[in-house]
């Protein structure tokens, strides 16, 4: 992992649905070529934490940036300009548009904008890069959950993001499209990408993440390599209870 | 709205041409019905380019439309300018105003886009009305001019082609592309870096400005201008029916749609004078039912059925 800086910053970050505190002063950072996991139990605000960084929500106090420049103030769009991709904990395609329309969405819009010829050979390159090239003609109907899956991430990958967030990639999938799925996000990581990802699914979190943010009830509890966290007393009372700790 | 190609307009052009000759071989009453078919083209096709790709259904139709006629009235009749007057300037105060309407209905969607747009226009109908008649004398607005209904005809024709042309260029770029993709999932698209304000604000603004075109060009018809009459809320409904009925999903749709229903609202009109809204409602009951994506998308329907079988 070459260290260069961080390139997203999330620093003081708090929301709050009136009274309801969902996300309390989170910090942390993200350097380039980092593969970072947000993780902890259901409904500890993981889910909010990327929303805000993508720009779905605006957070109530803090400041997340990215490389320098403050995003938390940008509505979604021009942080997607900004060069933040995201996909969603349900996958969201575009349905009245066939595989390769939707890819191209996001390399027309994205990151880096593309047009005519170059965005569709772009599109065409991400759709291959997720091993759906075949289907680039069908109606997104059509597909199974993992290929949707493939072809939302397909979509964000033609923005060429610099931040990639994968909010559980890898839920829903059986034994073997799991397998799959984790052998393609670490394809990500070996081009060296900058990916935040909120997952589940530990055995994916060990073998991807480079560190871990734990958060339990809108906090963080911890930080650190997977397997530091992962033995962490706070983390395993947060996810089993007081007792099995 | 998907794109379309060169095949397609070129279809359109010679559409438009054939289209020119009707004055020379109609005259009287059908002459008078291709006006009326000619100003629900224009319109229909202009509703359908913000409508069709975004589904936001716009109600406000008869409002620009009115703005345009009552603008020609007015300042024909109260201020004696030449009727080119009003025809440049009623486009652009239409258009500023739904500007304002675009940018205060963003956050709105689905049904509430309607309602609000149907008030709006309601709004606007009673407001100019009420100005009418208090402050500027409740005398009537005559549009005197030499024009015929030939001449009305290939105006309308002038802006349905523009509308078309302008249509066909939006599919081709990005803004078409962008519109599609609000269409489908508006958040999706603001993640996938599109301003999806910005994109339905600019479209929203082009299809008042057409309407209030049409409505100012469509004045001297009448010779006599009445605000609760140019400010008709059932000429919103009507674009809509014809649009859906053709369907909106592709820019030559509404084209399918106009023709047949302005000769069947016509010979509704004659026939049952008091039952119109009558037959308006069975109308959109049918197109929700049996239509969902008009006539044409019912056609592709079938096209695609057919290559399955082959296949």
């Amino acid at each position: 992992m070459r260290y260069s800086g961080a390139v997203l910053s999330v620093s003081g970050v708090t929301k709050r649905f009136g009274g309801l505190v969902a996300v309390s002063s989170m910090s942390f950072d993200v350097a380039e070529h980092e593969m970072v996991g947000v993780i902890g139990p259901n409904g500890s605000g993981k889910t909010t934490m990327m929303n805000m960084i993508s720009g779905a929500f605006k957070p109530t106090a803090g400041r997340i940036s990215m490389k320098g420049r403050r995003i938390s103030d940008m509505p979604a769009q021009t942080i997607a300009r900004e060069g933040v991709g995201r996909t969603f904990q349900l996958v969201r395609l575009l349905p009245g548009l066939n595989v390769i329309e939707n890819v191209l969405s996001g390399a027309v819009f994205g990151h880096r904008r593309r047009w005519g010829r170059d965005a569709e050979d772009f599109a065409h390159a991400m759709l291959e890069r997720v091993g759906l090239e075949a289907m680039s003609y069908a109606p997104v109907a059509q597909l199974t959950y993992i290929d949707q899956k493939r072809v939302e991430l397909a979509r964000v990958l033609a923005g060429e993001p610099e931040v990639l967030l994968l909010d559980e990639w890898l839920a829903g999938l059986n034994p073997t499209e799991l397998e799959t799925g984790i052998e393609l996000i670490h394809n990500l990581r070996d081009e060296g990408r900058t990916v935040v990802l909120v997952e589940h699914v530990m055995d994916a979190i060990r073998a991807l993440c480079d560190r871990c943010v734990v958060m339990s009830a809108g906090k963080k509890i911890a930080e650190g390599t997977p397997d530091e966290v992962l033995n962490d007393a706070e983390v395993i009372r947060a996810y089993l209870g007081d007792d099995d700790a | 709205m998907k794109p379309s190609g060169w095949q397609e307009l070129l279809l359109a052009a010679l559409f438009a041409m054939l289209a020119a000759f009707v004055p020379l071989v109609a005259n009287g009453y059908w002459l008078s019905i291709a006006v009326t078919a000619m100003m629900y083209l224009a319109l229909a096709t202009s509703w359908a380019l913000f409508s069709g790709p975004t589904h936001y259904i716009s109600l406000a139709t008869g409002a620009f439309f009115g703005i345009g006629g009552y603008l020609v009235g007015s300042m024909m009749s109260d201020y004696q300018l030449a009727f080119w007057v009003p025809l440049v300037v009623a486009p652009v105060v239409a258009a500023l105003l739904a500007m304002l309407i675009g940018l205060a209905t963003l956050r709105l969607s689905g049904v509430y886009f309607v309602i609000f747009t149907l008030g709006l226009a309601e709004m606007i109908r009673n407001l100019i009305s009420w100005i009418q008649n208090n402050f500027l004398g409740s005398r009537g607005l005559y549009v005197l001019t030499d024009l015929r209904d030939q001449h009305i005809y290939w105006m309308l024709l002038a802006v349905a082609a523009v509308v078309y042309l302008l249509g066909w260029l939006i599919n081709r770029s990005r803004l078409g592309f962008a519109l599609r993709i609000i269409g489908n999932d508006e958040t999706v698209a603001r993640h996938v870096g599109i301003n999806t304000a910005t994109a339905k604000v600019i479209l929203f603004t082009t299809t008042g400005f057409f309407a209030a075109l049409v409505g100012a060009i469509i004045a001297p018809r009448w010779s006599y201008i009445e605000p609760n009459q140019v400010f008709s809320p059932q000429l919103s409904f009507l674009v809509v029916i014809m649009a859906l009925l053709g369907g909106a999903g592709r820019l030559w749709g509404p084209l399918v749609g106009v023709i047949p229903f302005t000769i069947i609202w016509e010979w509704v009109g004659v026939q049952f004078p008091n039952q119109s809204f009558l037959f308006m409602g069975l109308a959109f009951l049918l197109i929700v039912y049996v239509l969902p994506n008009g006539v044409v998308g019912r056609i592709e329907q079938l096209r695609a059925r057919l290559r399955e079988r082959e296949a």
